[in-house]
């Protein structure tokens, strides 16, 4: 129950933030582009629209968790804010798990919030509802899962290092983990046992991100373009490994937080 | 920090401690390779009874905040452990019964006064159902009922203080650890602060706080404890502190002057002229029927004879001033209580 008071103040901060409107403003005039571009290219105006949307709900997204992510703890910490939180009855687990639920109910309203004006700029183009345009949703569904996995990356780096080195890590790591599966591709190419075991190590450590729009065959992104339903497997498959992979994250930074000293 | 997880104390009910610290140090690591080490509170033993005011006194620097912020696991103790109402400190929910008010606090920019104090009073564990009168009733009595849809950003540094002391007893503590609770308040909040001290010992509220404002200390407390440079100098009841310091009598005398008295000049401490009147301090050893004889011979009229109590701040500086140079003057003035 604790935890979600603190989760609730935690979006409650994140609502009174100026910083996250300024990024939802971004999002929604990044859907209006779309749409006017959307009138130039007849004919694919919805594939636009889907692609153009889905891309600002993932940017605006990563944005958010990674930007609110690391300084989610620091802040309290920096302000002396946490010392009312650890001398009342809650532990630092409940603490810290409050603030990634509470910074994941944000995104998840962030991310509604674009998928509804998604939604409408599909009516307007399409003069009327249609049944197809929720097969965006899994899409949105593996975004939200990637969003979970960058913020409890957010989380664990800013549990032992700034809050810039924290971004730093989290963003190379988002970029590098779309391109996780080169490392196996460049492992089998690869002559050298040394180099070899460096690429597979590195593709079994990192986070694998291309598991949310797998360049393998057509991505669940891609499918929503067409507004195609995608593979259930597919869908499954990045849950289950986006799921375990935050899990062993917030332990780790949980571990952490729960031996530093608060200044 | 193992001792205090797996607590030191589960079954310490027996005894009338409070608070109990055995051993408690920090070292601060600092410098980049964190080599350079600080000790800020070097092995503190101390024992707080139940429902005693305790005065945690020391200079800046002394580890008075260390210690408070180790109790209130904000930090991890270097070695020692500690506890509070009989549990190890490593247990959350001992913290239900705690109250703490941090030095110079500072909360959530974006809350209002109201908002804040039901959040606080929720993770304090105040029933839902209670919560809201609580709020009421605690920012009228902090006087911060008109300014209580203000985000607390527009607070000023005396209104946050008070704020700070509202979400410190939102959940009737057992045990309240104030850090400088008088830092910040005007002469009306202070009145008022210390008021509330009395009122909530009378209802056996065990109270633990540190200040630099010592003559508030001395109406308030009944023990004290004085930290100078991470360690504990002396600590005590203040009644007898007061009396063992009290070794010293001021004999005032009428109708003599200075010069006449200079004879008795290796027998006291200080001889002033006031006036028509000559005041002499006396050791108390010292005979005091040679200065009446003297006085009396010259014509003059012994007028008051009576002990000095010296004042807490003069207890304070005499630990203060000479302490590592020469321990054995504050073994000879008694390093009892602890
Ligand atoms: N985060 C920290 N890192 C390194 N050293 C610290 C830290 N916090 C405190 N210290 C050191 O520990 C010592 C004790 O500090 P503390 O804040 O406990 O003093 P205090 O008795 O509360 O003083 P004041 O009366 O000024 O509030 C000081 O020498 C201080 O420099
Ligand atoms: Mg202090």
């Amino acid at each position: 129950m604790k935890v979600l008071w603190i989760a609730g103040n935690t979006f409650r901060e994140n609502i009174r933030d100026k910083v996250l409107y300024n990024l939802v403003t971004v999002a929604f005039l990044l859907v209006g582009g779309a749409l006017l571009l959307g009138e130039l290219s007849i004919g694919y105006e919805m594939k636009i629209i889907i692609d153009i949307g889905m891309a600002s709900v993932s940017l605006t997204g990563v944005l958010i968790a990674v930007f609110i992510g690391i300084s989610l703890v620091q802040k309290e910490i920096e302000k002396r804010t946490i010392y009312n939180i650890v001398s009342k009855p809650v532990s630092r687990h409940q603490f810290l798990l409050g603030k990634f639920l509470g910074l994941l109910f944000t995104l998840a309203v962030n991310v509604s919030l674009m998928v509804m004006a998604i939604f409408a700029a599909l009516i307007y183009l399409n003069g009327r509802w249609d049944w197809s345009f929720l097969n965006i949703l899994p899409a949105t569904l593996l975004i939200f899962m990637e969003l979970v996995l960058v913020t409890a990356l957010s989380l664990f780096f800013s549990s032992f290092s700034t809050p810039v080195l924290s971004a730093v890590f989290t963003l190379s790591l988002w970029v590098a983990g779309h391109f996780n599966n080169d490392f196996l591709s460049f492992a089998k190419l690869s002559k050298s046992p040394v180099a070899e075991f460096t690429c597979r190590l590195l593709y079994y450590l990192l986070p694998n991100f291309s598991n949310f729009d797998s360049n393998a065959a057509p991505t669940a992104i891609q499918q929503a373009g067409y507004l195609q339903t995608p593979e259930p497997v597919v869908l499954l498959a990045a849950f289950a490994y986006g799921s375990l992979y935050t899990v062993l994250l917030l332990a780790a930074a949980a571990g952490i937080f729960e031996r530093r000293d608060f200044k | 920090m193992l001792n205090l997880q797996e607590g030191a104390g589960e079954c310490n009910q027996a005894m009338a401690a409070v608070i109990e610290t055995i051993g408690l140090s920090k070292t601060y690591r600092t410098g980049f390779w964190k080599r350079k080490k600080g000790k800020a509170l070097e092995s503190l033993t101390l024992s707080v009874e139940e429902g005693e005011v305790f005065g945690f006194l020391g200079p800046n620097g002394a580890g008075k905040t260390t210690t408070l912020k180790l109790l209130m696991r904000i930090i991890r103790p270097t070695s020692g452990e500690a506890s509070i109402l009989g549990y190890s400190i490593g247990h959350p929910h001992v913290y239900s019964q705690v109250g703490y008010l941090p030095e110079q606090p500072y909360f959530y920019d974006y809350l209002t006064a109201e908002e804040l104090l039901s959040y606080l009073g929720r993770l304090s564990g105040v029933p839902s159902k209670h919560l809201a009168s609580r709020v009421t009733d605690l920012l009228k009595r902090a006087g911060l009922f008109e300014a209580r849809s203000l985000q607390l950003r527009k607070f000023s540094k005396g209104m946050l203080q008070r704020i700070g002391l509202a979400q410190a007893v939102i959940n009737d503590p057992k045990v309240l650890f104030l850090d400088e609770p008088f830092s910040g308040l005007d002469p009306i909040g202070r009145r008022e602060l210390r008021e509330m001290i009395q009122q909530l010992n009378r209802q056996g509220v065990t109270i633990f706080f540190s200040s630099h404002i010592l003559s508030d200390l001395e109406s308030l407390c009944n023990r004290y404890a004085i930290l100078h440079q991470g360690r504990l100098l002396d600590s005590g009841k203040l009644e007898e502190a007061l009396d063992r310091e009290s070794q010293t009598i001021e004999v005032v005398a009428g109708g003599v002057r200075k010069e006449e008295a200079l004879c008795l000049e290796d027998l006291v401490q200080d001889m002033t002229q006031i006036g028509d009147r000559v005041r002499f301090l006396v050791p108390r050893e010292a005979g005091l029927t040679r200065i009446v004889e003297t006085v009396e011979r010259a014509g003059g009229k012994i007028l008051t004879i009576h002990p000095v109590r010296p004042s807490l701040e003069e207890v304070f500086f005499r630990r203060i001033r000479v302490p590592s140079a020469a321990p054995s003057a504050i073994s000879s003035a008694g390093m009892s209580g602890s």
